[in-house]
């Protein structure tokens, strides 16, 4: 890392480099392509994954965070630029060196009008697009009743935005067709059984073969980024289980890591232990009803009533100690809410029991059927340099080849003293990615039975302070969630909510990755892809 | 075994010693076509219940059982349900074809009635031609499908529609050849004919390795013929919300809903008739007892009894695995089936002529 | 109390309900209108074929709709009732499970939705988040509750609801259709 340092500080002398939990390097707009690009390419760590953008409202400017990784060496760095003018904020694209910028872009556009000058496609991600003002401004009026809640059909258009500064250093707009004139588009959604909740694809079908997917999010945007900014840090914590409603524990688990990463806490260790229990508990949930989604969604509708069977079990267990079916609300800061049920280890242990054998019957009457063989072996192929340019994390990146568990790569809580192995296949295609979820939920078991012997006795959570409040500055800490990698970004001024908390969700990724993946591919294919690469709505918008 | 053309013979010399030969056969056509309709709503509501029982059961649950004793009444509430649902008039439809669409499905299957053996001389019409007769007007269907794809001015049933005549022109052609095989076998194209053959043993062991190539070929064919998974790609609901039928409601949709239950009652009782011997007992050349005592059976069950079994079968196939793609679709049947098809019905007659049949 | 016998519903005694008082304030404008003995019986026959044969639209936003999943899978086995053919077409639905929340821009399409419906058609506002807004009250892009939008039925409260209660709700809904009128509307709820 010093040595990075040095590199940048040669190559950039206006950057500022500070050490926060990560290195940040604070550079001008007219720089900042410049520097990712360097970054990107460096020899030693090249900086190739883009975990998120972070949109910034400092009051006195605007501007961007940027969190990159690299592949190689696992660093992570954190790039900031800002920009004074809060009537035409502009700052330059990076999405000619990250596919998934893209969209990342258009969500910051949408939430604080930044405009990004040559990204190829500056319409609002979430909200319609005579929405007016950008809600998570500082000066944006929650109140005000400016974008009434209306049953009149939205307004769509069918030019996409490029802007571009001209010779003269004016701002250009051009505006250019989504699809091309005599395209058939069909409108899949948002109300479609295959999409997994309310996700619109507009579709450009030529017979059965898809030619372009617009996807259009914001369906279920909830604003919940906003909403954080006014409550207080124990508060935020459950907007956590609703976003993805399988990885609640993984998702509480990240932003507890993170205010406590903050606050200087520390959760004892059962309380380390049992988050780790409920991760992977929730992990198998999760990956059984993938299964069975994905199942039903390729027409064997049979397979998700034996899925569920395990899930319901999982609740059950869940149940008992969280109170909750689904929205739990277990872990808190500091630690867990409650202690473990007096049943928790022998149900555990029920459960284990079971597994192996679900596990084997659902290859047996799916994985190796010849129909679903065909169906997904080869279906949406996507290789390992796209999949780390449009961010593809989790199960689905591991599919392609991607090392890119963050329990591994980035271990948190327990995880580095745990023996498992990170599931990884080559073939990148929906049958691989079907096969590590399957491998995964035997890993996670394989957790289990190490924790579940061995419960360390004391205390359940930390001493916390009634009124939490955050010293100045910024933290980061990522996560794995059911779904890949999920990430949290807390920017406290020292109250007691914070002033931006920034969710980096995986679904998000994965579904601005649906048109490269299915481009050439047929009707039925994108039913698989979709269903292989296991988005969940909510978990994107919000 | 009870011959049922002597109170048909009967009741016929009755009515005739009473009224005139056009009043009698009027009486007559009217009491065959309400007894044809009421069959068909019973069987149609009954295949839901059975459908619905058995997935229930595949899938570890317990199926209907609050509508009267375990659930019986189920469907009868269904019916009283969709018979009373709002029909929805569209906008920019070809409202003649929308109407339309709904009965031409409706009538291929009530025609396909007409030929099915139920019991010894139960059979509304037995002509000579019977199985062509039963190819012929099955394929009226899919003109219903299409218009009703069409028609309906949307894009999803369009492409369910396109999806539906492509598969249904296709399989078409292997019902066609696996029918021929068992024609070429049997002799005859009169579906009495095809049931008497078969006195002795049922096509299916009689027929060496032939008969059960096109069984087997018969089934996967009939099964895309009802549009059922795996090949229900027409109205795959992952994809295309209800495929062909999407913008119908009410009783039209009901329609639609009551025919593919009647499709399967069809192919499964052809199939029956052709391979299984229609009404006829299992008889074992030789065990002259055991054939008696299969005779007390009414041929009304035995009938029955094949088409359920064969309809558990296919419901089996609906329930477990997942669909095909449709270039998939496609090549399977265009790849393998078809040329199998040929190759089989080849050596079916290489059978025949070398009388190396049981 | 003849009208009274037709809202049995089986293993669940009538007093194990909650809110009966909307029943019996159904039945009294039933009774206070009278009927002809032939529309009545008509009546009846079909108000025992719909209430026994609600059929869901599937339609979900969120974390309810997976609930909805667990509602149909063995344990719950919404199929006991005959609810179980959950139809993705509006056309063919019978009532509409709205589980999740319903934020700005789905409200077009959620009405557009309901609009589609057949009559009679009906709603179940199912969780917090499509009663009030729920936990995201005062987001500034979500609807405050779906009353505003469409009639609204039965009210499932929760975050999400446990399938239990989801089953108590569609059970309200199957009561509510007993004592309605499907001739001459007379205590049918009008549209907004």
């Amino acid at each position: 890392m010093a040595n990075l340092k040095e590199k940048i500080s040669s190559l950039f002398p206006g950057a500022t480099i500070e050490e926060l939990d990560t290195l940040r390097i604070t550079i001008s707009p007219a720089e900042l392509h410049a520097l990712a690009k360097a970054l990107k390419e460096d020899s030693e760590s090249p900086f190739d994954f883009l975990m998120t953008i972070v949109g910034m409202d400092w009051t006195e400017s605007l501007g961007c965070v940027y969190y990159l990784s690299s592949t190689k060496t696992k660093d992570i760095i954190s790039i900031k630029t800002s920009t004074t003018d809060r009537d035409q904020p502009v700052l330059p694209s990076v999405s000619d060196l990250w596919e998934v910028a893209v969209t990342y872009e258009r969500e910051v556009y949408d939430f604080f009008g930044i405009i990004f000058t040559d990204n190829p496609d500056m319409r609002r991600l979430f909200l319609n697009i005579d929405w007016k003002g950008f809600p998570l401004r500082k000066d944006y009026d929650m109140e005000s009743n400016e974008n009434p809640v209306s049953t009149e059909n939205e307004r769509q258009s069918d030019d996409t935005y490029v802007y571009s500064i001209s010779a003269d250093g004016k701002l250009v707009k051009t505006a250019k067709p989504v699809f091309e004139k005599d395209d058939f588009v069909v409108n899949i959604g948002p109300q479609h059984p295959a999409t997994h909740g309310v996700l619109r694809f507009r579709t450009a079908v030529d017979g059965e073969t898809i030619k372009k997917i617009d996807v259009y999010m914001g369906y279920i945007h909830r604003g919940v980024e906003k909403l954080c900014e006014n409550l207080n840090y124990f508060q935020t914590l459950h907007y956590m289980d609703r976003l993805d409603y399988f990885s609640a524990h993984n998702y509480h688990h990240g932003l507890c890591l993170c205010i406590e990463k903050a606050a200087g806490i520390e959760a004892p260790r059962r309380a380390q232990v049992i988050r780790v229990l409920m991760d992977e508990l929730s992990r198998i949930a999760s990956h059984c009803l993938f299964i069975g989604t994905f199942c039903m969604d390729l027409g064997a509708t049979t397979m998700l009533f034996y899925t569920l069977r395990v899930r319901e079990q999982i609740l059950d267990i869940m149940d008992k100690t969280c109170g909750a079916r689904m929205t739990f609300n277990y872990e808190c800061i500091g630690g867990v809410m409650a202690d473990l049920d007096p049943d928790f280890v022998k149900d555990v242990k029920a459960l284990l029991a079971v597994l192996p054998s679900n596990i084997a019957e659902y290859n047996k009457i799916f994985t190796g059927n010849v129909i679903a063989k065909n169906r997904m072996e080869g279906v949406g192929k996507i290789s390992l340099d796209d999949c780390i340019s449009y961010g593809v994390t989790g199960p689905s990146g591991r599919a392609s080849g991607w090392a890119c568990d963050v329990r591994k790569t980035h271990p948190y809580s327990i995880y580095s003293e745990l023996d498992f192995e990170q599931v990884v296949m080559e073939e990148g295609d929906s049958m691989a990615r079907f096969k590590v979820r399957i491998k995964e939920m035997e890993q996670s078991a394989r957790i289990i039975e190490q924790l579940i012997d061995n419960l360390p006795e004391g205390e359940i959570c930390a001493k916390v302070p009634k009124v939490l409040k955050l010293p100045q500055g910024s933290w980061w800490q990522i996560v794995e969630g059911c779904r890949g990698l999920f990430g949290v970004y807390i920017e406290s001024d020292g109250g007691t909510s914070p002033y931006r908390l920034k969710i980096a969700p995986p679904c998000l990724p994965l579904a601005a990755a649906v048109d490269h993946m299915t481009s050439g591919s047929k009707i039925a294919d994108l039913i698989t892809i979709g269903g292989s690469l296991d988005y969940i709505v909510p978990d994107m918008d919000r | 075994m009870f011959d049922f053309s002597i109170v048909t013979e009967w009741f016929n010399s009755f009515l005739g010693s009473y009224m005139p030969a056009w009043l009698v056969t009027v009486i007559e056509c009217l009491g065959i076509g309400v007894g044809l309709l009421v069959l068909y709503a019973l069987i149609a509501l009954f295949y839901i219940y059975y459908e619905r029982k058995l997935c229930a059961a595949f899938q570890c649950r317990l199926g209907p059982n609050r509508v009267g004793p375990w659930g019986l009444l189920q469907s009868f509430a269904d019916m009283f349900k969709i018979l009373i649902k709002e029909l929805i008039a569209l906008n920019h439809t070809d409202k003649f074809l929308f109407a339309l669409a709904p009965y031409l499905v409706i009538i291929a299957s009530m025609l396909a009635f007409a030929v099915l053996p139920w019991g010894n001389g139960l059979q509304i019409v037995d002509f000579n031609i019977g199985i062509f007769f039963l190819i012929a007007v099955s394929s009226i269907g899919v003109l219903g499908i299409l218009l009703a794809g069409w028609s309906s001015n949307n894009k999803f049933t369009l492409i369910g529609a396109m999806r539906s005549g492509a598969q249904m022109v296709s399989y078409e052609l292997s019902i066609g050849l696996s029918v021929l095989t068992m024609v070429a076998f049997a002799g005859t194209l009169s579906v009495g004919g095809i049931v008497q053959a078969q006195e002795r043993l049922w096509f299916i062991f009689s027929g060496h390795i032939p008969a059960i190539i096109a069984f087997i070929i018969y089934m996967i064919a009939g099964t895309a013929e009802t549009n059922r998974g795996p090949f229900d790609l027409p109205e795959a609901e992952s994809e295309l919300t209800a495929g062909y039928h999407t913008e119908y409601s009410g009783i039209h949709f009901g329609f639609f809903y009551l025919a593919e239950y009647l499709n399967l009652f069809i192919v499964s009782g052809v199939a029956s008739l052709l391979f299984l011997g229609g009404w006829m007992p299992f008889h074992v050349p030789g065990w002259e007892q055991f054939n008696h005592i299969m005779d007390y059976i009414p041929g009304i069950v035995w009938f029955l009894g094949k088409a359920f079994f064969l309809s558990f079968i296919i419901i089996w196939f609906k329930w477990t695995f997942p669909r095909l793609r449709i270039d998939q679709l496609l090549s399977l049947e265009w790849k393998y089936l078809l040329p199998i098809n040929l190759v089989n019905l080849v050596l079916m007659v290489l059978i025949i002529v070398y009388g190396a049949h049981i | 109390m003849e009208i009274m016998e037709q809202i049995t519903t089986k293993s669940m005694p009538y007093e194990a309900f909650k809110d009966n008082e909307y029943i019996e304030s159904l039945v009294e404008e039933l009774r206070a209108s009278g009927t002809n003995i032939l529309v009545g019986s008509l009546d009846k026959l079909i108000n025992w074929g719909r209430s026994n044969s609600l059929w869901p639209l599937t339609f979900a936003t969120s974390c309810c709709g997976i609930e909805f999943v667990s509602l149909g899978a063995a344990r719950f086995d919404m199929a006991r009732f005959g609810w179980e053919v959950a139809r993705a077409s509006p056309r063919q639905a019978d009532f509409m499970m709205v589980a999740g929340t319903i934020v700005n821009r789905m409200v077009p399409v959620f009405k557009r939705l309901y609009d589609q419906l057949a009559e009679p058609k009906y709603v179940i506002a199912c969780g917090g988040c499509a009663i009030s807004g729920g936990p995201f009250r005062k987001s500034y892009h979500v609807a405050k509750g779906i009353e505003d939008i469409v009639p609204v039925d039965v009210y499932v409260p929760g975050c999400p609801p446990r399938p239990e209660a989801m089953i108590y709700g569609i059970m309200q809904l199957s009561r509510k259709l007993k004592v309605e009128r499907f001739f001459g509307g007379v205590n049918r709820q009008e549209k907004p």
